[in-house]
């Protein structure tokens, strides 16, 4: 096939690309966009193979570790349960990483194959894009995998801070420019496999310090540092389909990253850099002072539900670590039955990703439309008659916006205390990962219901 | 004076990042998560690179050290195609509207 021919079926893979992104827009085009990406993946392997042209022994060694690969990646696709979901997408995005590392490995070991030139006078930009590929990709690779370690529990979510760690890190971002530039001199493949090491080392130096609440900002980087790793590959290998998705892919992930950063009143470089909260945690604890606080149990619950004419319920991280959503659903569609008026109000960084609460909720068949973010809802706490706070914390705290000495201050949350009465599902009154006391536990319309959330939900509806 | 192709491509990447931001920003938040798995599948689109990788050199030898990166990028790359693509669509079925 001629470079031309290629070249245009790979700009058609780009545009397929853009389509399915343009799909998810609303959930009724989604699925069509999702066929347009599988359709524009299609159509790049296709014409690659057709451009190599070599059906030789190799060609079938390609398909044998494509149909490996593809049977796991099926495997794990439907075996996976959606509330492991943060953690799936951080190990997919290791993946990605770990692929554009060894494709400029292997573009550097062997150049004359990508038209770059011969071993030792690789051409100057190509080298440059490599080995920016490589490095970004090595970040991608080491921090994904932290991501998901921290996201799965085998590591712990708190953040890991030490001193001088910016400084080290400014350090080995520094000596990575001067390899890169050293090795555009020299093309020596020690200080390329240095450059790949040392990146290797920053991306795990970068994503220990940032705590597990945190990692929706962290996903969501390392989603869009996946983009710019295979758009440097991109451009070495003179791709259109790739620098496209590159491109794609690194400002979705960026888009992502600024939101979730903003749902949380706090600047990227804040989250990247780290740490918060972790050290004022247990003096907190300490100076509480006893307030009185309304308990309940489920009776008391159900009750207050079944004469309300409205109940607004808002998930959280808790939600998901309980698996309690089937259980919800089953409250909701009972007090449906008692002709209560039900919504969900979903703050931007509950759980774990962006979106991972409307995917569980979506999982437990809840309808889309029944579903709304902060600025939609907001408003309607002030007419609700109950609020059920479920596994959510911080998103409720109302000191965010009346205590300007406060951490999460200016951060926008959730009017959860305006409605008549609010239910607030926890195990304890223990503080969330902002390491401050909720305010929200020891209001006069609050009853805690101190209980496992999937146990209390279950409880609820048996007395329903 | 003739243009280099670089400033092409790179012309191709500006303007796509533009795009991906428009686009993007369409994006009902609720469905964030199946963004960031289909984006995951796409840009898994690096799977062209192995293939090129893998296939490079004379056919009696295809496994020199950079075939084998070329390959172990293969299924690194296929992993994720199918994983992302089939958890997206996995997801996206369980998004319904209310029944009337």
């Amino acid at each position: 096939m001629s470079a031309n021919l290629s070249a245009s079926f790979y700009l058609i893979s780009g545009i397929l690309f853009i389509l399915a992104l343009r799909g998810l827009s609303s959930p009724e085009t989604s699925r069509q966009g999702n066929y347009f990406g599988i359709a524009g993946m299609a159509i790049s392997i296709i014409v690659t193979f057709l451009s190599v042209g070599n059906f030789g022994p190799g060609f079938i060694y390609v398909l044998i570790f494509l149909v490996v690969g593809g049977s796991i990646g099926a495997f794990i696709a439907f075996r996976i349960p959606m509330t492991a979901m943060p953690e799936l997408v951080a190990g997919f995005h290791s993946l990605v990483g770990l692929a554009a590392v060894f494709v400029a490995i292997s573009a550097f070991l062997k150049p004359y194959a990508f038209n770059l030139g011969e071993v030792g006078s690789i051409k100057l930009a190509s080298l440059i894009e490599m080995s920016l590929g490589a490095a970004i990709g090595a970040i991608t690779f080491s921090g994904s995998i932290i991501a998901f370690l921290k996201l799965r529990g085998i590591m712990s979510g708190a953040p890991i801070t030490f001193k001088g760690q910016h400084f080290i890190n400014l350090l080995l971002g520094i000596s990575i420019a001067f390899l890169i530039f050293y090795l555009c001199r020299t093309q020596s493949t020690h200080i390329f496999w240095s450059i790949v090491l040392i990146s290797f080392l920053v991306g795990v130096l970068l994503i220990i310090p940032i705590g597990g609440a945190d990692m929706p900002v962290v996903i969501s980087m390392l989603n869009s540092y996946s983009g710019w790793a295979a758009a440097g590959i991109g451009f070495t290998l003179e791709n259109t389909a790739l620098i496209i998705t590159g491109a794609l892919v690194g400002s979705s992930g960026a888009i992502l990253s600024y939101i979730m950063c903003k749902g949380m009143n706090r600047s990227f470089f804040n989250v990247i850099l780290g740490g918060w909260g972790a050290t004022d945690q247990i003096s907190n604890s300490q100076s509480k002072e006893q307030k009185p606080v309304k308990n309940g149990n489920a009776d008391d619950a159900a009750f207050l539900m079944k004469n309300a004419s409205s109940v607004i319920i808002v998930p959280g991280y808790g939600m998901a670590v309980a698996q309690a959503q089937h259980a919800l659903r089953e409250m909701v569609d009972a007090l449906k039955k008692n002709g209560v008026k039900v919504s969900y109000a979903i703050h931007p960084v509950a759980g774990r990703m962006p979106g991972h609460m409307n995917v569980l909720l979506a999982e437990a068949n809840v309808p889309y439309d029944e579903v709304f973010e902060l600025e939609e809802i907001n408003n309607d706490f002030a007419n609700c008659d109950v609020a059920y706070v479920i596994g959510a914390n911080d998103v409720t705290n109302p000191v965010a916006k009346s205590d300007p000495q406060s951490p999460i201050y200016g951060m926008p949350v959730l009017d959860v205390e305006k409605s008549k009465s609010v239910l607030f599902v926890k195990r304890s009154l223990s503080p969330g990962y902002a390491g401050i006391d909720n305010d929200l536990f020891y209001r006069d319309n609050t009853l805690m219901l101190f209980a496992d959330a999937k146990k209390m939900t279950e409880e609820i509806v048996k007395s329903l | 004076m003739e243009i280099d192709p670089f400033i092409f491509r790179l012309s191709i990447f500006i303007l796509s990042i533009f795009v991906g931001y428009y686009v993007v920003w369409s994006v009902t938040p609720s469905l964030h998560t199946p963004l960031m798995s289909v984006t995951n599948a796409i840009s898994s689109v690096i799977i062209v690179g192995a293939i090129i990788a893998a296939l490079a050199g004379a056919s009696d030898n295809i496994f020199e050290t950079s075939n084998i990166f070329g390959f172990l990028a293969i299924i690194l790359a296929a992993v994720n195609i199918f994983g992302g693509f089939l958890v997206t669509q996995r997801m996206l079925q369980m998004y319904k509207k209310k029944k009337k």
